[in-house]
């Protein structure tokens, strides 16, 4: 399982070779640090531990600060695990754009847009009341939440108003239509979690793996036919 | 700075021969298509009616009497499917958006320069 911190800079549009327009998201994927490496010897499991994003020394703690000087690594802001990294690293090693390739496919994990309290049409999509035939302050409101004297009670589960957004959320399969290794930049395409500056998780799709049928592969061949 | 990046990005797309041209010219659009394996050039002529967006968003619209029927198509200018503008005759006109030639049939669709004279955009074809 490879993967990457990262930190989404925005979204803008590319043309492929043909000339088709894709969105894609800008993340800033380096350079990550290798802070520790887990072997099934030492800890019981197999992962590496990345840092990324450079932090004031005196903003961590210091047993975490201990944990990176060990390694010689630099201050960072944010660590995670990454279980059985299919490349093989050492601690203090760099790490950037250039562990995914072009037509990789990802999982973007990262945390939501906070909207606040949201009425059921926007956090549960209901479709509210009339906007028109006489409709009367009941445009936005959720309709019956139960039934009569049984059960008598509001069903666990009832989509109702409330806090929406900022939780982590997952989006899978994604493409990487380009990797810049100068800038340590990958360009995927679509829309990924968090606002412009948020932290993101990029790792190796769990569902379309390397090497499975996919669409990336069946699509080059073509490319080359029409080289020629 | 994560704004230039992302304008690097962008200015990287950016057409390498700038297309040229004023809104009320008449223009010949020579755009890519694909048939199957094979590459054509398509050519589109007719009035720029107007632009629209910056950088990476802009785009222009050419409108043209096609059979009778006005038809507008609207060209990303930094598409690589755009070969090139070519334009054929400069028009003279006071509006930015030239909406109100929709309404318009046959020489009063007419844009005209000085001393071009006065040709119908179906002469002009």
């Amino acid at each position: 399982m490879l993967g990457l911190l990262g930190k989404k800079l925005g979204q803008t549009r590319i043309y492929d070779e043909k000339g088709i327009l894709s969105s894609v998201t800008v993340v800033l994927v380096g350079p990550n640090r290798v802070l520790q490496c887990k072997t099934q010897e030492s800890d019981g499991y197999n992962a590496v531990q990345l840092g990324f994003d450079d932090q004031k020394e005196q903003r961590l703690t210091k047993p975490l600060l201990g944990h990176i000087k060990k390694q010689n690594g630099a201050a960072v802001k944010r660590i995670r695990e990454f279980r059985d990294f299919s490349l093989s690293v050492k601690p203090g090693d760099v790490i950037g754009a250039t562990v995914f390739a072009k037509g990789d496919f990802i999982d973007a994990i990262g945390i939501t847009k906070g909207r606040g309290f949201e009425g059921v049409m926007k956090r549960h999509n209901f479709r509210g009341g009339d906007a028109s035939h006489g409709a009367k302050g009941w445009r936005r409101r959720p309709g019956a939440i139960g039934q009569r004297l049984f059960p008598g009670t509001v069903m666990r589960g009832q989509r109702m108003p409330g806090h929406m957004g900022q939780v982590q959320r997952t989006t899978q399969n994604l493409e990487i239509l380009q990797v810049r290794e100068a800038d340590n930049l990958l360009l995927i395409k679509g829309a990924i979690p968090g606002a412009k500056g948020d932290y993101v998780v990029i790792r190796e799709a769990k569902k379309n793996r390397k090497g499975s049928a996919k669409p990336a592969a069946k699509v080059e061949p073509k490319a080359e036919a029409k080289k020629k | 700075m994560n704004q230039a990046l992302l304008d690097k990005i962008e200015s990287e797309q950016y057409r390498k021969n700038p297309i040229t041209f004023a809104v009320g010219d008449s223009v010949k659009v020579h755009t890519k298509v694909v048939e199957g394996d094979k590459e054509r050039i398509q050519i589109f002529s007719g009035v720029v009616i107007g632009r629209r967006g910056h950088g990476m968003n802009s785009t222009f619209t050419v409108r043209r009497i096609s059979y009778g029927e006005g038809v507008e198509r609207i060209f990303p200018v930094h598409s690589p499917r755009v070969e090139k503008v070519e334009v054929e005759r400069k028009g003279a006109v006071r509006r930015a958006k030239l909406t109100y030639l929709r309404k318009r049939l046959g020489k009063g669709a007419t844009l005209v320069k000085e001393k071009e004279g006065r040709n119908t955009e179906a002469a002009a074809k």
